[in-house]
């Protein structure tokens, strides 16, 4: 008797332990708890700085505010009491989350949905690939698939629709220089820190406005899901006591109607036409033989149709078509070449018996599938870095539109130049290569990595000058990550990540006129 | 007698002669092979049945053994979603497994098992992996035994820790040698012996603590802004009825694993380490020891997957030699001088 509980006890005690740890065992994100932004200047002349697309700052007409003497302007402050004295710790935890930036978190959102969309559809029976359709987003598969090329570009349009619409928001916060509630009404709580910057139009709602509404034309499944947090960004705005209900609607209203200037322009880059034809797929192969080179094929099975080849002729936000194809690399060495047996070898000599360390490299940088791909890793580095650098919301979403906008590039200039060469990729010569992580479908010459890498590291060294080398190994790392993972020749990988400089030279030169910088 | 040694009573071990503790010890270790593998199917959980058996070893013995096992699977499970994937072809593992059982007391073992495992797949790109994967430290201890007029029935609790002996990759799967967390388990065995009849039933907890990746974001159902995965803990339940002679015992089992969270693999999605990996197989067991010199023995087992979810449906064999020797007589030696 006397055994069985000790059997007993001890074994509960044994199994209880784990329980007690468990508690510990929840992850949390790096950037959960974040203090509230505290800019190092509200850039009260932003409303006077180059937009992205559109043409001035004040396109979209936003309506004077009421006084704030007004008695419909005392009931709006009364609300923001209201609303502070009833929050519960929930919302105040919501607060707190969006104080951190507005800008930062849709992007940390925006990441999260391309790693969730960047899957690549499941065969059909007959071995051909369904094709994901922006008009029936919730039939698998799903709309879209998120891969590089589709992530670059949806970056690119949030971000920079954020910035012009900050610009805008801006313009009017200057030009009517609404005070914040809690300056005008003292027994408001600040839930932010305190600034001179005007309320009207408040900033969160043109988030809120403009992101959710880039979201019906880029994530239409996750509609709904963004709208929920638009208005928790509005409700967490009026809560922490800098908005007032006309300053949000007015918000929101003009981040809507940039969002749609923006739309548009997407709906014509013919990034629609992207996926190609059959007939466009049997011409690259043709056209590669012509040239005596050994034309590119899938190593899936099924073979899959390559990814995006069209997306070399999506127009830019930044440069003209002549400008891309200037950009264009002279070719890989030819796939019949001495030097291309070389660089053949060189690949197959990196997978066998990898270190450990190299692998590590790899998977740091694989960003394939089911991640933010990597145009969003970059963003991640720039937005933890950016941090640090208290950043008024329109500083950030200026920095985080060129990020963008030069990733986008990069995507276009590298897709053109794959498609141009159709060259195959290393383990399609030699299939004895392995590789350390998955390739991805598309020609190898040159290198996304590398020519992402390129311009972002351009770009962000021009924005953070005292991280420039850190960025460069960053990119020289990522670079040369593909040929540690068997999946990228070293010419593909060093003309890829020059070709990336380069482009991310057009963005620098255009941040240096853009008033900002 | 053979009750005596499948159960390895023995409340007077320093009153029986020398020859019977050591015949006792020849037992030993019951190894095999429940799941080697199979259990984890992406992955590759290599756990010898050892901890499971109920063979103990009496004081001062010690037996030691290798086991080489191969599991491979072609078909899988994408959640509930059963697939192939010629892109991967038939994935397969190998691992050789060192292994060790020592008689604190009669009624207490200490274990250790290390095992090298290597991963291939057949088809696609994917480069397969080799290396040391988890070492494991256990303590067994029977705690109890009440005799009935036509059999026994003994009570056994193991504790045990596994731990990577080296960092490697554990965001590579289904090719990466493990998941390298690691893990502390706690087990309950009741086991009935009538006459040759033996019936086994196991259950375990384990605790597996969080582990880390090369990349510093991951998806699961949503982003996770950090390279630490919180590993979802695990239970198995395992039963076993076999024959049980004095030199050959046989077992038919079945098995299964259940993940207490995770997340399943979306369509064409790859697994992940945190996923909710379950898996239930049915296999047989056998452990033949050779009459004419009874500190040899030698295992075998195979085993498959019925029914899982993000994991492949692995077929699992097993094959292992042991020697095992008493330092009793040493010791007593001695003491006498």
């Amino acid at each position: 008797m006397k055994k069985i509980l000790i059997v007993t006890i001890s074994t509960l005690i044994i199994i209880s332990f784990p329980f007690i740890y468990s508690c510990n065992k929840n992850v949390t994100n790096r950037t959960a708890d974040l203090p509230a932004l505290n800019p190092s200047s509200t850039d009260m002349n932003a409303g006077t700085w180059k937009t992205m697309l559109l043409t001035r700052p004040d396109t979209f007409a936003v309506a004077a505010p009421i006084a704030v003497t007004a008695p419909n302007y005392i009931a709006e402050l009364n609300e923001v009491k209201g609303y502070q004295k009833n929050a519960t710790d929930e919302q105040l935890a919501k607060v707190k989350y969006w104080s951190a930036g507005g800008v930062l978190r849709w992007n940390e959102i925006l990441r999260g949905l391309v790693a969730k969309y960047n899957l690549p559809p499941y065969q059909n029976p007959d071995g051909t690939y369904p094709i994901p359709s922006a008009n029936n987003p919730f039939a698998y598969p799903l709309f879209p698939f998120a891969n590089p090329p589709y992530a670059a570009r949806a970056y690119a349009y949030v971000t920079a629709a954020q910035y012009d619409a900050l610009v805008a928001c801006w313009y009017y916060k200057n030009k009517y220089n609404r005070p914040a509630p809690y300056k005008t009404d003292t027994t408001i709580t600040a839930y932010v820190t305190k600034s001179s910057l005007p309320s009207y139009p408040s900033e969160a709602a043109v988030l809120a406005g403009v992101t959710s509404e880039m979201m019906l034309l880029l994530f239409p499944g996750e509609s709904s899901n963004i709208q929920q947090l638009a208005v928790e960004q509005e409700q967490a705005a009026i809560t922490s006591g800098t908005a007032t209900r006309s300053d949000i609607t007015a918000g929101e209203a003009l981040g809507k109607q940039i969002a749609d200037a923006f739309i548009a322009r997407a709906r014509t880059d013919k990034a629609g036409s992207a996926v190609g034809t059959p007939t466009d797929w049997a011409n690259f192969v043709t056209t590669a033989n012509s040239r005596g080179e050994t034309p590119w094929y899938s190593l899936e099975t099924p073979k899959r149709p390559p990814m995006l080849p069209l997306f070399g002729n999506v127009k830019s936000l930044l440069i003209d078509s002549a400008t891309v194809v200037s950009l264009r690399p002279g070719p890989p060495p030819s796939t019949s070449s001495d030097q291309m047996k070389k660089e053949t070898q060189e690949v197959y000599d990196y997978v066998q018996n990898p270190s450990r360390d190299n692998i590590r490299i790899v998977q740091f940088w694989a960003d394939g599938v089911g991640t933010y791909a990597p145009p969003g890793h970059w963003n991640a580095i720039a937005a933890e870095d950016f941090i640090n650098l208290n950043f008024s919301e329109v500083r950030w979403a200026n920095n985080l539109a060129l990020l963008n906008v030069t990733l986008m590039d990069a995507a276009i200039v590298c897709w053109n130049t794959k498609y141009y060469y159709f060259n195959p990729r290393p383990c399609q010569l030699n299939p004895a290569i392995k590789t350390l992580t998955g390739v991805p479908n598309f020609p190898s010459y040159i290198s996304g990595h590398s020519t992402f890498s390129g311009a972002a590291a351009a770009l962000l060294s021009f924005v953070v000058p005292s991280n420039a080398t850190k960025y460069n190994q960053m990119a020289q790392e990522a670079s040369i990550s593909r040929l540690m993972g068997g999946i990228h020749y070293r010419s593909d990988c060093s003309t890829g990540l020059q070709v990336g400089q380069n482009v991310g030279g057009y963005a620098i030169a255009r941040a240096k006129i853009d008033g900002a910088h | 007698m053979l009750e005596n040694l499948l159960i390895s009573i023995n409340y007077f071990p320093y009153k029986e002669k020398e020859h019977k503790k050591i015949k006792q010890g020849f037992l030993l270790l019951r190894i095999i092979i429940l799941s080697i593998f199979s259990t984890v199917l992406f992955t590759i959980e290599t756990k010898a049945q050892t901890t499971e058996d109920v063979i103990m070893m009496n004081k001062k013995q010690w037996c030691n053994g290798l086991t080489y096992s191969y599991n491979s699977w072609s078909s899988y499970w994408e959640g509930t979603y059963k697939r192939t994937n010629d892109n991967i072809g038939i994935v397969s593992a190998q691992s050789v497994m060192f292994m060790s059982n020592y008689g604190i007391k009669n009624n207490l073992n200490v274990m250790v098992g290390l095992p090298w495992v290597s991963t291939k797949a057949t088809a696609g790109t994917l480069q397969g992996l080799n290396g040391l994967q988890d070492i494991s430290l256990a303590v067994k201890w029977k705690a109890l035994t009440k005799k009935f007029a036509k059999g026994k029935i003994s009570l056994f609790g193991v504790g045990e820790l596994t731990t990577p002996t080296s960092n490697y990759v554990i965001d590579f799967l289904p090719l990466s040698i493990g998941l390298g967390s690691t893990n502390i388990s706690a087990k309950l065995i009741a086991n009935y012996q009538q006459k040759f009849l033996n019936i086994r039933l196991a259950g375990t907890y384990a605790w597996r603590s969080n582990v880390s990746l090369d990349r510093t974001a991951y998806y699961t159902t949503q982003i996770i802004y950090s390279n630490k995965v919180n590993m979802p803990n695990v239970a198995n339940y395992n039963l076993a009825v076999g024959i049980h002679k004095k030199y050959l015992l046989v077992d038919a089992f079945v098995n299964n694993m259940t993940t207490l969270g995770g997340f399943d693999m979306r369509k064409n999605d790859m697994p992940f380490v945190s996923n909710t990996m379950n898996s239930t197989n049915i296999g047989v067991s056998s452990k033949y020891t050779l009459p004419s010199n009874t500190h040899i023995s030698f295992v075998g087992a195979v085993s498959q997957v019925i029914a899982g979810r993000n994991v492949g449906q692995a077929t699992s064999f097993t094959v292992g030699c042991f020697y095992a020797n008493s330092f009793a007589h040493k010791v007593k030696s001695q003491s006498i001088k």
